[in-house]
């Protein structure tokens, strides 16, 4: 492998990985303080993604649709969760499981009705079409690199948001214990709707800035889904950091198979990955209630 | 006055399928026939699922692995009928089917059963996007396309390819497993395995080595599973990597909870009722997906008991 292709790939994979994080890190706190699993977490980056797409194509920029995708998604995630989620708490994972398997059916369903079930295409905003040499005479399109940068400082201020501020102690504490929090006069639901709020934009994030490289289908958040589920196990329920070493990993394993394993097993890389690391650490690397 | 109207549904609805076929004909609707069939085949597979699901309380997410390796044995098996180890004999091929599906059972039951709660869900999911993408890459079996096979297979005296014959041998085969069932829920192994259910951690300190019971029961569950994914096989003469995406694990699993998880005759209900729902849906709207999720959110947020828990309201899972 040359040092052109390892650079590529390395870039690459942060770039799969930091994507990966933004889906996992909103799965991962809402089951570490609601404690429940959404597998409709997929739905929220197809919407996200679809949303931006239509105010693009209207507006013409790149920036409007995400700048409306991102509120509308949130609009949406709270929306769900007052509706359909908050019951769903108290319940076991099973019931988890099947409710929002419903949701999916739903989302999938309305998107087909909405914008009709053809692949859809995002158009690259102008300023990052280029390419950027990243070493000299290494060139490297500028809006995978932008999303590099982008998913690196969200996870900086997600960090300084969960360690700095007053939300930010409100969700350790809901995470470590929420019956003692509701005690303490602050009112969970709300906080729990908040929470949910911001992994939907998290997760609509990531669906937008994969947009111009992906085609939007229906179904599109089945794909990403599965892989997040991967890294918040790798990572340890719950664990917000556990998150992002496993998403970087994740990423970076899979784009290494792809080049170097034949075909047959590069696609089960990442599942072999997980399964070697259960095997080893049951609980994920970063367990967040050991 | 339930408990009468549990036996009038339950052995009315067996005579009513053990005539389906000379009935169906009599109206001239051949389309029952094969519609039940898909609903038989289905069922078995929820009842395998339900073994572990419901008595055993594994949340297993990826039991379509097992309906997907076991339709694709049929298909491997009949695809390489000219090689020496390939047959398109069923008294081959669907103990065949069993046995890789056992295998695999066992292969990914031993590593996930290390795990339980959220993590099993997710890993038994991982386990079977491994299977689904191992098929997809499979270019000579016709890789995400499926292949076609040449015909249902051979089982000498009794003819496959009549949609009716085929009908009685998974009924046949479906109540046979249905009573295996009721007796190894009954058995030790059965009691065991309901007191893992239900306190795991006080089964292994009164001695029993949980690891091992669940370990079996999850073999037999995806036995049966590969058995009736080689019966889907036959039936639809197609296998294709669609058995096993995830969503099909999804499926059976709503089938078992909307029939009444931890029942004998759940599954069968909850698989008709869900393939019931899917054609009455579909008929209205082709939409229907709209229709059944918030329907599947509405049943696990108020009718936890599924089905068969309307029939017997106070029973305890049996």
């Amino acid at each position: 492998m040359t040092l052109l292709l390892f650079v590529e790939q390395v870039l690459n994979g942060l770039q799969l990985g930091v994507m990966l994080f933004l889906m996992a890190a909103g799965m991962t706190l809402v089951f570490g303080i609601m404690g429940l699993i959404n597998l409709a977490h997929g739905s929220l980056y197809m919407i996200g993604a679809y949303v931006a797409a239509t105010v693009q194509q209207a507006t013409g920029s790149f920036l409007v649709g995400l700048l409306v995708a991102l509120p509308v998604a949130a609009l949406v995630g709270m929306a769900v969760e007052m509706i359909a989620l908050r019951r769903l708490y108290p319940r076991d994972h099973l019931d988890q499981v099947l409710a929002t398997f419903g949701l999916i059916l739903f989302f999938n369903e309305l998107v087909k009705i909405v914008w009709g079930p053809q692949a859809y295409f995002m158009a690259m905003p102008d300023m990052l079409s280029g390419s950027v040499d990243i070493i000299p005479g290494i060139p490297y399109p500028a809006y995978r690199l932008a999303i590099v940068a982008t998913g690196l400082a969200v996870a900086i201020l997600l960090y300084l948001l969960i360690t700095r501020t007053r939300i930010g102690m409100l969700i350790r504490a809901g995470a470590t214990n929420r019956e003692m929090v509701n005690a303490l006069g602050v009112n969970v639901d709300r906080l729990y709707t908040i929470v949910f709020g911001l992994g939907a934009a998290l997760a609509a994030l990531a669906g937008i800035m994969a947009g111009p490289i992906l085609a939007l289908e229906v179904g599109m958040g089945e794909s990403i889904l599965i892989l997040t589920f991967v890294v918040v196990v790798i990572g340890g329920i719950g664990s917000v950091r556990g998150a992002f070493v496993a998403a970087l990993l994740v990423g970076i394993a899979d784009t290494f198979g792809r080049v170097l394993l034949p075909p047959a097993i590069a696609e089960m890389t990442i599942y072999i990955l997980m399964a070697a690391i259960l095997v080893w650490r049951p609980q994920g690397l970063f367990p967040a209630h050991a | 006055m339930l408990d009468i109207l549990r036996r009038i549904v339950l052995w009315g609805g067996l005579a009513l399928l053990c005539l389906l076929p000379m009935l169906a004909e009599a109206l001239g609707e051949g389309f029952y026939i094969t519609m039940m069939n898909r609903v038989l085949i289905l069922a078995l597979a929820a009842m395998s699922l339900n073994l572990i699901l419901g008595y055993g309380g594994m949340v297993s997410f990826g039991h379509a692995a097992y309906l997907g390796i076991g339709a694709y044995t049929v298909g491997i098996l009949a695809y390489h009928s000219d090689a020496w180890f390939g047959t398109e004999s069923a008294f081959i091929a669907l103990p065949a089917a069993m046995l890789v599906a056992a295998i695999l059972a066992l292969a990914i039951g031993a590593i996930s059963l290390r795990t339980s709660g959220v993590y099993f869900i997710m890993i038994t999911l991982a386990f079977a996007q491994m299977v689904y993408f191992f098929f997809v890459s499979q270019q000579e079996y016709g890789g995400m396309d499926g292949m076609q096979m040449w015909s249902r297979s051979d089982a000498g005296p009794i003819d496959l390819s009549d949609n009716a014959s085929f009908y009685y041998v998974v009924l046949g085969l479906l109540l046979v497993l249905l009573y295996a069932k009721y007796r190894l829920v009954r058995s030790r192994f059965g009691l065991v395995l309901r007191g893992i259910r239900e306190n795991e951690r006080r089964m292994k300190a009164l001695g029993f080595p949980t690891y091992r019971y669940k370990l079996v029961a999850f073999v037999i569950s995806g036995a049966v599973a590969g058995l009736a994914g080689a019966m889907m096989a036959n039936l639809s003469e197609f296998v294709s990597p669609s058995l096993l995406h995830w969503t099909r694990s999804g499926e059976m699993m709503v089938m078992v909870i909307l029939g009444g998880m931890g029942t004998i005759a759940g599954p069968i209900l909850g698989a008709l009722a869900f393939l019931v729902l899917e054609d009455v849906l579909s008929e209205i709207t082709q939409h229907w997906m709209i229709v059944l999720g918030p329907l599947l959110i509405l049943i696990v947020l108020v009718a936890r008991r599924g089905l068969y828990g309307l029939l017997d309201p106070k029973g305890e899972p049996k």
